[in-house]
């Protein structure tokens, strides 16, 4: 029985959107020539490959179903109604295919290819006296990132928060930009009253504290929605969808607070653009407003979308750690790297350290924020004709 | 008596991923105290450089001084310290930039900046600093110069912002004042204005002046010696008299020949084909062969020296070398003719094709929280015109004037608030935006800068395209595509120009596609919006000759809006000077020329600098 998330949709979108213009980019005159731009830098393409690694672990990590639950006599069990009983664990491909990291547990703390716990304990010798040592472990050298305080595999933890981190970074950006340039646009060539009214909604919008907003936000909205591990049949509508998804929230008024920047640029940039000379020429051969904007406008402020971009994807992907550590962003039980260095801040004042906690979540976002900021300024490049054929 | 300035072999380079560029290339040349030399050449020759490694202040790391020497006063400043530099900027040398309203701090007011320089330069106190400030601001002529101290830069015009700088400039008396493109952004009135109160305090206080500029009667009327510049090395250096009675370089003559005015009308002007090559890569030989309307067979092979020809007159051409000449590889390859090609418009009686009545443009003036019309701005208060076909109305006028609105509302890219437009008997004005649509082929514009006035995201088909497409839905694919390839062939073009992007174009063929992209809906009146005031001379020539022979071939009726004086007299028939949204005089060309009788014409007129008409009409090639 499939299951699939509100947050699930972001990434098949995202996706869908990259085959897009993988097979778009073989016919359509622009998009082959900003994919032979990109062909051509390699640190962009290098940076590629990190993005499509974590993209494809978010994919995997988002195609998942629940499993019939089996009778003591091995056929599936049946409700009393007939139907067939589905385990409440949605279980996804990466769960499935790492599914010996998921289950091989300790008990406790254990360092990256340690043969012993991290911990002493008291346990009793061959010959009957306690003793007190480092127990050995259940599956010794197999955590090459060591294990958390419940003794669960960090790198599985790690690998969990990667569909976070895309779904926010994504996710968010995907609320953002429809909203950005729509209203920036609209405001900066129409001006009169549009203009005042969307220079209102951002300017009210963008005095209320943005932190107080997501939090009233989420605790109306997030608190009863699907916090991440077991799934209650209260959250799925139609048999197999979660709308009231917590992170898709947390994707949605982050969107909403932070909109308005990019905007206000958009707008000033679309007031200057809209007097410019090619503009005008346009004008004079009578062409309607939207196909100007289509044309003229919208393209010559994409480079500011992709720079607000780049600048927000990492701000957005730590935000999410912000706000899990102050509790109101994804929910405990959900993998994200905002959850590991909440726990990491105890495991750091412990003696001896705990690092590769932190470590692990440090690294992970890293390898995708810095690849994303540099994926982003080669696509900015690329898009701009001005810097071809250098 | 030492020159105060001498400059001796001076290259200045600049490392960039194509290879070393020349900017500057061995250019030597020297000022007297109370002098002044003007540096003339199309636009990338290193003129601007040269002034900059003057002053010391090449962009580095990319550009480096790779050798010569540069004599202030006797001492070389080549290699001295910054620290040391910096005593020199300002003290002995000063610079004014092209753009006044740039090159003052917004922020700062006029008398903090110029009591800065004082203070800095001179280790006065800021009392006594504040008197010279004042003392200054008088001598630019800049009224009530005490109050005037406690102003912001935006409260002040163009011209006033420019005698600030010269303020500025010389408030240090320094012994070198270099002024780079000074009068290029002022209007006709003010730039006339500025360049006699530089001659003025040059000679005041004899300082030395370096003027660069590509407004030849500037340099005529101002200048004592010329050096013509191309390529990073000096082609001509003379007293700019014998210079303009007796050029010798092909270049020299080539350049002057493109400049327009009355004398030429009728005639096509002269081009130099191609572009100046790029610093990276110049030609074995002569920099100019390629481009040289005398080139031999040699010149290509073979660079040719400075050389002394007659007392003063330096010139680096193989024409005026006795020896070259002597030799076999003197056969000439190209010899242009003497003769400017005739370039008539048929002058049949000529029916009215635009006619405008009272027109008014007003933008209304919003204040407040709830942004209430609180006035007007008259940008066009009233004004008549009557275009006829086939021919071309000149719209001249200081900026602010209101004639770039008037062109705009003519064709309805704004629409005027109250008056007529009369086009081919139907009234415009009183039209909707969807019964305009079938006028729009009929009515285009050609814009002033040609690197805003093209969308650098879409190819020169798109752009082409654009109008095509809106004005001609039925056209098929392939007949737009020819439509194109024609167009472009009319503008001097190539085809394989379709696929490419407007920044890989230069300035001159940009404006050309801009033309292009009015020419392709086939329109009958174009207005032309100071369609040849951002080009080099030699450029601009080129496109007035296209303008006038697409007006030859196809009838077409032009609104000339513009300021440059000379380029009215070359091309157009009539007349209408404006001032303040209003039109103070209209009439035909000839007639407003030699006898202006408003008053405001008579000072436009007389404020613009000539150069001697029977100089203009006597250049040949040598």
């Amino acid at each position: 029985m499939p299951v699939i998330l509100a947050t699930d949709l972001i990434i098949f979108f995202l996706v869908g959107a990259v085959l897009y213009f993988v097979i778009a980019s073989r016919k359509v005159g622009t998009l082959k020539s900003v994919r032979r731009e990109l062909g051509k830098n390699r640190l962009a393409l290098v940076c590629m490959v990190f993005l499509a690694f974590y993209v494809l672990v978010a994919l995997l990590d988002s195609v998942r179903y629940r499993d019939a639950v089996i009778d003591d006599d091995g056929a599936s069990a049946v409700s009393e109604d007939g139907g067939v009983i589905y385990s409440p664990e949605a279980l996804s491909l990466l769960d499935r295919a790492l599914s010996g990291m998921r289950t091989r547990t300790e008990k406790t703390y254990s360092a990256p290819f340690a043969t012993h716990s991290y911990a002493k304990e008291s346990m009793e010798g061959a010959d009957g006296t306690i003793v007190r040592d480092y127990p050995p472990l259940k599956y010794p050298r197999a955590h090459w990132l060591g294990t958390d305080r419940v003794g669960n595999d960090v790198l599985f933890t790690a690998l969990k928060g990667v569909r976070t981190g895309v779904v926010i970074g994504a996710g968010t950006t995907i609320v953002i930009i429809p909203f950005a340039i729509f209203f920036g646009v609209v405001a900066g060539f129409y001006g009169g009253v549009i203009d005042d009214i969307v220079q209102y909604i951002y300017t009210t919008l963008s005095s209320i504290p943005g932190v107080l907003l997501i939090v009233a936000f989420m605790l109306l909205f997030g608190s009863s929605g699907y916090q991440g591990g077991l799934i209650s049949e209260v959250h799925v509508i139609w048999r197999a969808f979660v709308l009231n998804d917590r992170l898709f929230w947390l994707c949605v008024i982050l969107g909403i607070t932070s909109w308005t920047d990019l905007c206000r640029l958009i707008r000033g940039e679309t007031l200057k653009l809209r007097e410019l000379e090619y503009v005008q020429a346009s004008r004079a051969f009578g062409i309607g407003r939207l196909s100007i904007i289509y044309r003229h406008i919208v393209p010559n402020v994409m480079h500011l979308v992709l720079i607000t971009f780049v600048l927000q994807f990492s701000g957005l992907v730590l935000a999410e750690a912000i706000l899990s550590y102050i509790g109101i962003g994804v929910g405990p039980e959900m993998g994200s790297w905002g959850n590991m260095i909440n726990t990491a801040r105890l495991e750091l004042s412990r003696e001896p350290v705990v690092w590769w906690n932190l470590l692990a979540a440090f690294a992970a976002m890293f390898a995708l924020v810095l690849p994303a900021n540099i994926f982003g300024d080669a696509v900015r490049d690329a898009l701009d004709p001005r810097l071809r054929y250098r | 008596m030492n020159p105060v300035l001498e400059i001796k072999d001076l290259k200045t380079y600049f490392k960039t991923p194509r290879g070393v560029a020349k900017a500057v290339d061995g250019v030597s040349f020297s000022i007297p105290r109370g002098g002044t030399f003007a540096l003339v050449g199309e636009s990338g020759c290193g003129k601007s450089i040269t002034a900059l490694s003057v002053i010391q202040l090449v962009p580095e790391p990319a550009g480096y001084i790779a050798g010569g020497e540069i004599l202030l006063n006797g001492r070389d400043i080549v290699d001295l310290t910054e620290r040391e530099k910096r005593g020199i900027r300002g003290n002995n040398i000063s610079m004014i930039f092209q753009e006044p309203m740039t090159s003052l701090n917004p922020v700062l007011t006029i008398g903090e900046q110029i009591i800065e320089a004082i203070t800095l330069h001179q280790g006065k106190a800021r009392k006594e600093a504040r008197a010279v400030a004042i003392d200054m601001l008088g001598r630019v002529k800049l009224p009530d110069p005490g109050s005037l101290l406690s102003e912001y830069p935006h409260s002040l015009s163009g011209g006033m912002r420019q005698r600030v700088m010269i303020a500025i400039a010389l408030s240090c008396r320094p012994d070198l004042l270099i002024a780079d493109e000074p009068t290029t952004a002022l209007d006709v009135t003010i730039q006339a204005q500025i360049i006699d109160l530089i001659d003025e305090l040059k000679r005041e206080m004899q300082t030395a002046v370096l003027l660069i500029t590509h407004n030849m009667a500037l340099v005529y009327t101002h200048a004592e010696t010329v050096g013509v510049m191309y390529a990073g090395k000096i082609a001509e250096l003379a007293p700019t008299k014998t210079l303009f009675r007796n050029p010798m370089h092909p270049y020299t003559v080539k350049l002057l020949r493109s400049i327009p005015g009355q004398e030429k009308r009728g005639l096509k002007l002269d081009t130099i084909p191609g572009a100046v090559p790029p610093a990276t890569s110049y030609p074995v030989g002569c920099r100019f062969s390629g481009r040289c309307p005398r080139e031999m067979e040699g010149c290509a092979g073979i660079e040719p020296p400075l050389v002394e020809r007659a007392p003063g007159h330096l010139v680096a051409c193989h024409l005026h070398d006795a020896e070259f000449m002597s030799k076999p590889y003197s056969k000439p390859l190209r010899h242009e003719p003497d003769e400017l090609p005739s370039l008539t418009i048929p002058h049949e009686k000529r029916e009215t094709l635009l006619e405008v009545k009272g027109l008014k443009t007003y933008y209304p003036i919003r204040k407040g929280l709830l942004k209430r019309v609180k006035g007007h701005l008259k940008a066009v208060d009233g004004i008549d015109l009557m275009i006829r076909k086939g021919s071309t109305l000149a719209l001249v006028g200081e900026s602010g004037c209101g004639k770039t609105t008037a062109g705009q509302s003519i064709i309805q890219l704004i629409r005027p608030t109250e008056g007529g437009i009369t086009y081919k008997g139907r009234e415009l004005t009183a039209l909707t935006e969807k019964e305009l649509k079938p006028f729009r082929s009929h009515m285009q514009i050609i814009f002033q800068d040609p690197y805003s006035s093209l969308n650098p995201r879409l190819t020169v088909k798109e752009t082409i395209e654009e109008g095509i497409r809106a004005l001609n839905p039925g056209m098929t694919k392939k007949a737009r595509e020819e439509k194109i390839m024609t167009t472009l062939g009319r503008v001097g073009l190539s085809a394989e120009a379709m696929q490419r992007y407007p920044h890989e174009f230069s300035g001159g063929q940009r404006q050309r596609i801009g033309i292009a992209r009015a020419l392709a809906v086939d329109p009958e009146f174009i207005v032309c919006d100071e369609a040849v005031s951002a080009l080099d001379v030699s450029v601009q020539a080129q496109i007035l000759n296209l303008l006038k022979s697409i007006q030859r071939d196809f009838g077409l009726s032009f609104l000339f809006i513009t300021h440059d004086l000379g380029v009215v007299e070359y091309i157009a028939d009539e007349v209408a000077v404006m001032y303040g949204g209003r039109i103070v005089e209209r009439g035909p060309t000839g007639e407003i020329f030699s006898n202006p009788k408003d008053a405001y014409t008579k000072r436009l007129l007389d404020a613009v600098p000539k150069i001697d008409a029977s100089l203009l009409a006597s250049w040949k090639l040598p």
